[in-house]
């Protein structure tokens, strides 16, 4: 209960959208709230930014689970989403979800990062990419705002408020463990391995 | 792995299914046919025309905003559709735990009431169809004193009367989540999203689900008819008027802008009801049960004359019936109603459990309602075939602007 404060503490009680702002070029902004309407109104100052919106996290006792949203890159070039960082999980990774040859559905690093282009938008999902958080020690409870640090390959940060959810779902990437063990235990520890040289331990 | 295990059993229910379909699908194409063919008698051949849409009165978009000084789903306009459900809170449940629960759903509301999915909504396809959506957050005693407050004189309690035959099932709770618009696929949904984001924290006590007409069935804003037959609802004060925000609102302290909600579940026994011929139903209530103008008058807002008197020297109107005993004795006793009729499956071999979901809104439960209730309790020929099973109250916070939670002048 206590641990779980801090985190709760440090953010607005109303945040709920979670809107965050980043200005990765000269047209800095803060105003979260006028987000939204950046994009209608290209000769805005707010265009240039990188937002995360609709972001939450999937309630937990402890171990693993994962944090979803929407990032949109509004600058004029890519931007590399290459790592994540949470006062609740030591270790964090960035997961993209795949089809293997056998038509399974499997999970793994992505390695690199996810590249948004210009303009575009990229879907932190249940069953998609995700965020994952792979060693949550104390309750996230529901209604708990997780903060997130992503960082981006230019080395840029955008901070994050993401609302943790109860959702019976997205649990394919992790509840799995047997199947993992036996099937893509090779490939697990090669995720993790890869997962620290792309700088997630910040 | 079943069809693998039994492997005839599907193949054999599939194809059974089939050809009972298709037998239903000729003998139907057969009634058409012979029915064209009687009325025109040269289109046997040709296809029936499609079905033309009705594209008159959609309303599904139509939004109520969520945010505002009062909360949605009071003053704004009624819908066809409500659910009521009261929540009881876990035992670990403290202000801290009220302060988030009241920031998920505040926001799932927010979402929900303009057509979109809330966060990590797993239907958001049922979502876009708002049709009026309103969601109202009430605050009961175990609410409050969780919040560190105390519980206010004004939200009652609403004392036990002779004629109650309250069962736990229906009374009480200490949260509740009152769902409404004008489809109840609309309803569904946001209720469960709703409730998905309050079962961390307590159970469902009980849910009641209403309705009155369809939207679109009558000219919105006429006066409702409940399962009696009876115009219900006559003499409200009228949303945007100082009578209702008189009437309703509060003026001060942590529910400044907001009210209360007295819910009693009214049971109605529609088979004794059959026994009383129109005359007897108009006489208990006061009112001309068909126009619901008063016995005194000829439209339903006239204005009762409860001193006129019948050439025998009885009065017109009889003092122990419906509206006698129910207007005001004092200038406060006027409340706020928004009922809705239910109508659930029966049991005990009869044919109907139907009664009406009595909603009230008043700045004062307890100088206001219980005052009424009181005298009601006291005589009242409707008595003779209502039973009230359910009784609850809530005290319902003010609204909230966007990047505020419903409850935060109260856990803030």
């Amino acid at each position: 209960m206590t641990t779980i404060s801090r985190s709760r503490m440090t953010v607005r009680a109303t945040v709920f959208a979670a809107i965050a702002a980043l200005a990765l070029s000269a047209c800095a902004s803060d105003d979260a709230a006028e987000e939204t309407t950046a994009a209608a109104e290209p000769t805005s100052d707010h265009v240039h930014e990188v937002t995360f919106d609709e972001a939450w996290v999937k309630v937990v006792d402890e171990g693993m689970t994962a944090a979803f949203g929407e990032l949109h890159n509004g600058t004029h070039e890519e931007i590399v989403f290459v790592s994540a960082s949470t006062p609740v999980s030591s270790m964090v990774e960035l997961h993209e979800t795949t089809m293997d040859d056998g038509g399974d559905m499997m999970m793994s690093a992505k390695e690199g990062g996810f590249a948004v282009g210009e303009g575009e938008t990229l879907t932190l999902e249940p069953g998609g990419n995700h965020i994952m958080l792979m060693d949550v020690t104390e309750p996230i409870e529901a209604g708990d705002v997780v903060t997130l640090t992503l960082t981006f390959e230019s080395g840029d940060t955008l901070d994050v408020e993401a609302v943790a959810k109860e959702f019976s779902g997205a649990n394919e990437e992790y509840s799995g463990d047997d199947e993992m063990s036996h099937d893509h235990g090779d490939s697990m520890d090669e995720d993790h391995s890869t997962d620290h040289s792309t700088g997630t331990d910040h | 792995m079943t069809e693998s295990e039994h492997p005839q059993a599907p193949g054999t229910s599939r194809r059974r299914l089939l050809f009972g379909g298709a037998a239903v699908g000729l003998g139907a194409v057969a009634g058409v046919a012979a029915d064209r063919t009687l009325a025109s008698g040269t289109e046997a051949e040709s296809s029936p025309p499609p079905p033309e849409r009705d594209v008159t009165g959609l309303n599904g978009a139509r939004e109520v905003e969520f945010y505002g000084a009062h909360q949605a789903g009071i003053a704004t306009s009624v819908c066809a559709h409500a659910t009521y459900v009261a929540i009881d809170f876990h035992d670990d449940v403290d202000r801290d735990a009220l302060r988030r629960l009241m920031q998920l759903v505040t926001d799932d509301a927010a979402r929900l009431t303009e057509g979109d999915g809330a966060l990590a909504d797993t239907e958001p396809e049922l979502a876009v169809v708002p049709a009026s959506l309103t969601v109202t957050f009430g605050f009961g005693p175990g609410f409050i004193e969780r919040a560190g407050a105390s519980v206010p004189s004004w939200m009652g309690p609403i004392p036990g009367f002779d004629i109650d035959a309250l069962e736990d099932a229906w009374s009480d709770g200490d949260f509740l989540i009152l769902v409404s618009s004008d489809d109840p696929v609309t309803n569904a949904h946001a209720v469960r999203m709703l409730l998905k984001d309050t079962r961390a924290f307590g159970t469902v006590r009980w849910r009641q689900d209403g309705f009155r007409r369809a939207y679109g069935s009558e000219v919105s804003g006429t006066t409702m008819r409940n399962l009696f037959g009876q115009i219900d609802g006559t003499t409200n004060p009228e949303p945007g008027t100082v009578d209702f925000d008189h009437v309703v609102w509060r003026t001060s302290g942590w529910a400044a802008g907001g009210t209360t909600l007295a819910i009693r579940r009214i049971r109605m026994d529609l088979d004794t009801w059959d026994e009383v011929d129109p005359t007897g139903r108009s006489f208990s209530v006061g009112r001309d049960i068909t126009s619901g103008a008063p016995l005194t008058g000829s439209k339903e807002a006239d204005v009762p004359d409860f001193e006129a008197t019948t050439p025998s020297g009885l009065t017109v109107i009889s003092p122990v019936s419906h509206i006698a005993r129910s207007r005001p004795e004092a200038s406060e006793e006027v409340i706020f109603r928004r009922g809705y009729n239910y109508d659930v499956p029966p049991h005990d071999g009869t044919v109907s459990e139907s009664g009406l979901i009595f909603a009230s809104f008043q700045a004062d439960v307890s100088r206001q309602f219980v005052p009424i209730q009181k005298r009601l309790a006291e005589a009242d020929l409707l008595n003779t075939w209502t039973t009230p099973i359910g009784s609850a109250v809530f005290a319902i916070s003010p609204g909230c602007k966007p990047g505020e939670y419903v409850g935060q002048a109260l856990l803030g």
